[in-house]
């Protein structure tokens, strides 16, 4: 599916991300983890066309994408979140869900007036996914409220809810766990693995390594802008070059 | 009577004026300062084809789609910009617009401007065409209501507020931000054609005077005051603004001091504009209410 290649990204002097390439195949969750600063995020920004890449390219169900405008990509059934949550706060949570169906007809300016009954239609059935959706992250009772006044964790589930109305085909969060009680975690892993099973593909940044451990089925460790390892995350945790990354981020913590 | 009527008249041009910057300005969050450019465009087209013999109602729609084409044509490299730098071009495309109607004597007769222009279906011009010009533009201003109402509770309005509230986001979720924005500028400038065209035709004498910076601010009151992003709310500001206006003539302020009190509403419009802005930003009637 998503396949990256000899990625290289600099900002000035620093080199965030260096010759990365990777292949995530068909692997449900991958984890993607490393120190802060390892480039985690560039490599996201990148692969979603966010940056501009300096070298390199990327390949979603073998088509190159490198290049590709954001919204384009998004098209394309590759989806993400970002670290900080996002939602649209002045729009009602269940505005931040419809909002997110991707090619609408009501969003063409020339079919709202020449076919306002496919519009209508297409909305209808729009706000029948939402309500499944609200119900599946559980936030059915707060569907009118405007999304700015729902807790961080509510606010976290609202924008996985808001990838899945895009029908996507493989979906990058960014640490999505970051902030959120145990219990929402909790709610979380099971939002994601029902997606596994619909045949979503879960590419994600996290630094709760017990979490990665329990539902990655592969992960790739990045240090430094570089891929330091890949494989297993019960092998990673035990990889001399993982271990060094990791004690050295905590020598500098203590 | 005839007074109320005329005020009422340019209550609904502004009216008009001011639904289609809130498209701009309250659903999709683009400070379009020049939007008098596109109000000036659509009355200078409008007056000038009239002029040269075209029946009105042909002239008018010329106007509002000169005024559109203008528009997308300033927003694509304009839209380039972001957000504050959006708002410095479109200040200074209005000044290069009202420089043009000044000094571009062969075609709009510089500052002498335009008389005589025909009011449109045969509307006498002059006091006795009153009542039928202020029917005309309660038809225009109301389906010019519905349009817009139409545009903000659609999916496309849904999509503007996304592209207001985080660009990031829209792209993320796979809207086309740029396309977006160009549309709705293109859309604001028709509609701006379209006030500037009934504006025109109504006084039947226009001149690059009536087309400043004033004028722009005057309508950007009307949005903030009314309320951004709301369905009525222009419709609100419009009318309290234009009364607003004619009220002050009957203030007694003595002949002398005339020349002095003039500028100063200028001046007035300016502080209240920008007291909304930092104490009231919602306006009369919010957005939404938390």
């Amino acid at each position: 599916m998503l396949r990256v290649e000899k990625i290289t990204k600099r900002f000035g002097g620093l080199e965030a991300v260096c010759d990365v390439s990777l292949d995530l195949k068909r692997t449900p969750i991958t984890g993607l983890v490393g120190p802060n600063g390892s480039g985690k995020t560039t490599l996201f920004h990148i692969i979603t066309g966010f940056y501009h890449i300096d070298k390199g390219r990327t390949f979603f169900n073998d088509k190159e994408i490198s290049g590709f405008p954001p919204h384009v990509i998004s098209r394309m059934g590759l989806v993400r979140t970002f670290q900080q949550t996002r939602v649209l706060p002045f729009l009602s949570t269940r505005e931040n869900l419809l909002c997110a169906v991707p090619t609408q007809k009501g969003e063409q300016l020339a079919s709202l007036f020449f076919r306002p009954g496919t519009v209508k239609r297409e909305e209808k059935q729009n706000r029948a996914r939402a309500d499944e959706v609200l119900a599946l992250i559980r936030l059915a009772p707060l569907a009118d409220e405007l999304s700015g006044q729902l807790s961080f964790g509510q606010q976290k589930l609202l924008e996985l809810g808001r990838i899945l109305m895009a029908q996507p085909k493989l979906i990058l969060l960014d640490e999505p766990t970051a902030g959120i009680n145990p219990a929402l975690i909790r709610q979380l892993v099971a939002v994601l693995r029902k997606l596994t099973r619909q045949g979503i593909q879960v590419f994600l940044i996290e630094h709760n390594m017990p979490l990665v451990a329990e539902i990655c089925d592969k992960v790739f460790v990045m240090d430094s802008g570089t891929l330091i390892f890949s494989g297993p995350p019960a092998d990673a945790i035990r990889d001399p070059d993982v271990i060094e990354a990791y004690l050295g981020k905590i020598d500098h913590a203590s | 009577m005839d007074y109320l009527l005329h005020i009422l008249v340019v209550a609904l041009v502004y009216t008009v004026f001011a639904l289609s910057l809130n498209l701009e300005l309250g659903y999709t969050g683009l400070y379009n300062f020049g939007h008098v450019a596109f109000f000036g465009i659509g009355a200078y087209a409008s007056a000038l084809l009239s002029l040269a013999g075209f029946p009105v109602a042909f002239s008018m729609t010329a106007g509002m789609i000169m005024a559109g084409a203008a528009g997308a044509l300033l927003a694509v490299p304009a839209l380039r910009l972001s957000g504050d730098y959006f708002g410095v071009a479109t200040l200074a495309f209005a000044e290069m617009i009202r420089l043009f109607f000044l000094n571009e004597r062969w075609l709009t007769k510089g500052p002498m401007g335009l008389p005589g222009i025909p009011r449109p279906l045969g509307i006498p011009s002059g006091v006795s065409g009153l009542p039928l010009y202020f029917l005309l533009s309660a038809l225009v201003a109301a389906a010019v209501f519905l349009f817009t109402c139409r545009i903000a509770r659609s999916p496309f309005g849904r999509a503007l507020k996304v592209v207001r509230e985080d660009e990031y986001v829209a792209q993320a979720l796979g809207k086309n931000v740029f396309s977006l924005k160009v549309q709705i500028v293109a859309v604001g400038s028709l509609i701006a054609g379209l006030a500037g065209a009934l504006y025109g035709h109504y006084i039947t004498y226009i001149s690059p005077s009536d087309f400043t910076l004033n004028e722009t601010i005057l309508v950007l009151l009307c949005v903030v005051l009314g309320g951004r992003g709301t369905q009525w709310g222009p419709v609100v500001g419009a009318f309290l603004i234009i009364f607003f206006q004619e009220f002050i003539r009957f203030l007694p302020i003595p002949v002398d001091f005339g020349r002095v009190v003039a500028p100063i509403q200028g001046m007035v419009y300016g502080a209240v504009l920008v007291f909304l802005m930092l104490k009231h930003p919602e306006g009369i009637i919010p957005e939404y209410r938390i």
